[in-house]
């Protein structure tokens, strides 16, 4: 069965490592702070100047002052840090985040990725978005391998306006994992309970690389 | 001492002139300078371009000055919760520029530390590349980006002192710390304003050298955009 978010969000959870210094982008990525195993020191960067994104507040500890990315209420983790627009940009620009996970609407065999416009729709911005890829250490993209009308999203090439070209480390769908190879290429890693290879295969416009047995996910 | 303070945003803004280039501190609704904003709509001066990194939504912050129609120009990195916004820009009644998030904040950073220009590898190989100069280091490639100014800076502070040095709180910092220094004329509203001397000098984010003007806010809504509690 394909899986839905919360399943992407836990899958991409497995990425994640003791001590990590992580951005979460706004949609399925921001479901990946709900699945980070216990007792594992992750720090969460939000781009607008904090280190250490908390819980949600409960209605009494809601303080307009602090507010994540997509401009919702947190709280503060023990031992957060906060700052600037310019010294957080520094922080990601830096290399100083170990991972980030964003959205996209397109990602190509040479790790290309679109996700912050559509021609002829309403231009929202980028945002942050442009920043993070370029500079990353490594990235992970979670996001829907096939759209409504059946199209797929893991292309040869992307046909929306491009936020950043050969970044995309890693890609996590509905259908399964990808290691998007150096040299080109969708090296397919994992497969979603109960899909199949050829699912996959035709899910894919994409340079798709198979070898050898395709082991499902497994959620712990 | 050198007193910064004046009476209230009506005088702090006084000559803010038609055509004039704003900066204003805020990452959406949070950390936005509110009086200054509703002295601006009292003010009426229009053709104003705004540097900012949202646009505010329809009912607060920048988006009532939209809705006046004082803006000619936003400069922003993100501008998705404004209806009146959509309409205007889809209209060509307002012009928009858009840059990446770190870009801007960087853009700004440069233009109050004299830092004309600087490669970012924010961009490259996308639209936002054109007409810039493509530089390699260390294998990598970057854009030429070059430094922002504005005739005014408008920021939002938790304290400050009569001097104009200031404190922010939480994620209500974010790009006022650069705006301030970006401007040629800095305007600082801050909740409490206390004598020189009250603050520990340890602790001031913005010295107040970038502060021309400071003046306490008659109140604070703070609005928030996405109440989001565990409940």
């Amino acid at each position: 069965m394909a899986l839905d978010k919360n399943g992407i969000a836990q899958r991409i959870a497995q990425e994640l490592k003791d001590g990590f210094y992580v951005n979460l982008g706004i949609g399925i990525p921001t479901l990946v702070a709900n699945y980070i195993p216990e007792g594992m020191n992750v720090v969460l960067q939000s781009e607008n100047g904090l280190l250490g994104i908390g819980t949600f507040p409960t209605e009494e500890e809601v303080d307009p002052d602090l507010i994540n990315a997509g401009k919702q209420t947190i709280t503060l983790q023990t031992g957060s840090a906060l700052f600037s627009s310019a010294d957080s940009f520094a922080m990601i620009r830096g290399g100083h985040i170990d991972l980030t996970i964003l959205g996209a609407m397109e990602v190509d065999e040479n790790g290309d990725i679109a996700n912050w416009k559509i021609p002829n729709k309403m231009v929202k911005g980028m945002g942050g978005a442009m920043d993070l890829v370029a500079s990353a250490k490594h990235i992970i993209v979670a996001m829907q391998q096939v759209d409504k009308s059946g199209n797929s999203k893991l292309l040869k090439k992307c046909s929306l306006p491009l936020t950043g070209v050969q970044c995309v480390k890693k890609v996590v769908t509905e259908l399964g994992v990808y290691d998007i190879l150096p040299d080109g290429g969708f090296k397919l890693l994992e497969r979603a309970p109960n899909i199949s290879v050829e699912e996959i295969i035709k899910s894919t416009e994409g340079k798709l690389i198979i070898e050898g047995e395709i082991p499902e996910m497994r959620f712990f | 001492m050198i007193n910064k303070v004046v009476e209230n945003a009506d005088v702090a803004v006084v000559d803010i002139f038609e055509g004039a280039t704003l900066m204003l501190g805020g990452f959406g609704l949070c950390g936005i300078p509110e009086n200054t904003i509703q002295a601006l709509l009292r003010k009426g001066v229009k053709n104003l371009t705004c540097i900012s990194n949202n646009a505010g939504v329809d009912d607060f912050g920048i988006g009532l000055m939209l809705k006046t129609k004082q803006v000619k120009k936003m400069i922003s990195s993100y501008v998705g919760e404004n209806k009146e916004f959509e309409r205007q820009l889809l209209s060509g009644e307002l012009e928009v520029e858009l840059i990446p998030q770190g870009t801007l904040a960087e853009r700004i950073r440069a233009g109050g530390a004299g830092i004309p220009a600087f490669f970012t590898p924010a961009g490259y190989g996308t639209e936002i590349a054109n007409g810039k100069e493509v530089r390699e280091f260390d294998g990598k490639m970057h854009l030429l980006e070059s430094w922002l100014k504005a005739d005014f800076s408008i920021v939002k502070a938790w304290k400050g002192d009569t001097t104009g040095n200031l404190i922010f709180r939480g994620t209500a910092r974010n790009f006022n710390p650069m705006m301030a220094t970006a401007g040629k004329i800095t305007i600082a509203e801050v909740e409490e304003l206390v004598p020189a001397g009250t603050l520990d000098p340890n602790q001031i984010h913005t010295a107040g050298v970038f502060v021309q003007r400071i003046f306490q806010g008659e109140k604070y809504e703070k609005r928030i955009e996405q109440r989001t509690t565990r409940g």
